[in-house]
């Protein structure tokens, strides 16, 4: 596999029915290429965390996956009203979901943790009112 | 025991489609951002929580099946995409507690 392979996906704004399109068919190709289970687990979660995301607070936005030899690189942007307290959303537990978001599952304050939980590396680029990237780096 | 197995447990009906994975633990959670992280791979994950969310992190967490427990079942078009997607649901009337137990009881 020597060659880089990009998949490109676009989040819809408040569509919970389709939360989870992009992360299973990134497993789907992850899968028929012959990544290891667990990476594979690693990749689908990071990126389901960052789909259900981008739908809560950020109106969606585009998710680029780069599969390279030895790593696969999720790249998550969206024109959202960004972060304001990086480190607080990092917390465990601190969360800012709305009920409706909280109803359904989710809003437990896990998402970021989940995230970084299992990916290599990740890097979050925010401004207040221009958007937010997230940048996750998960070694094969 | 296999997914299939637990469906012949008097107190465990079929939603979906049966399937011959092996259940390797029993993982009781209801909420979706916990369960994402930590449902293992091959367990049966029960739940109340019944929606096209449950059916989308079963597939990212790769559980053996979900046992919806305190008689909660899936909506027809959820059950449809179970099917579809190839997720074995089963359903119980009872409590989340109880049903753990007993599946722990049968591995």
């Amino acid at each position: 596999m020597a060659e880089v392979m990009e998949l490109n996906y676009t989040i819809s704004n408040e569509d919970f029915t389709r939360a989870g399109e992009a992360s299973s068919d990134v497993k789907k190709k992850l899968k028929q290429l012959g990544v290891s289970p667990d990476a594979i687990r690693k990749v689908a979660i990071a990126l389901y965390e960052g789909e259900i995301n981008m739908i809560i607070h950020a109106y969606g936005g585009k998710i680029t996956v780069t599969i390279s030899e030895d790593a696969i690189t999720l790249v998550l942007a969206d024109k959202g009203p960004g972060i304001a307290d990086v480190e607080k959303a990092m917390q465990a537990g601190f969360s800012t979901a709305p009920d409706k978001v909280r109803s359904l599952g989710f809003g437990a304050g896990m998402g970021l943790p989940n995230m970084k939980k299992n990916s290599d590396e990740m890097d979050i680029k925010t401004e207040i009112g221009v958007g937010t990237t997230v940048t996750m780096v998960i070694r094969i | 025991m296999t997914v299939r197995d637990l469906a012949n447990i008097e107190e465990f009906k079929q939603v979906s489609d049966m399937t011959d994975t092996e259940i390797t633990k029993v993982f009781c959670c209801d909420l979706l951002s916990i369960a994402m992280g930590k449902a293992p791979a091959g367990s049966a994950w029960v739940t109340v929580m019944a929606n096209v969310n449950t059916l989308a992190v079963a597939t990212l967490t790769d559980v053996a099946c979900i046992i919806l427990a305190e008689g909660v079942s899936l909506e027809n078009d959820l059950i449809e995409k179970a099917k579809e997607e190839g997720i074995a649901v089963l359903k119980t009337d009872l409590s989340i507690f109880d049903s753990a137990l007993l599946i722990n009881k049968s591995l």
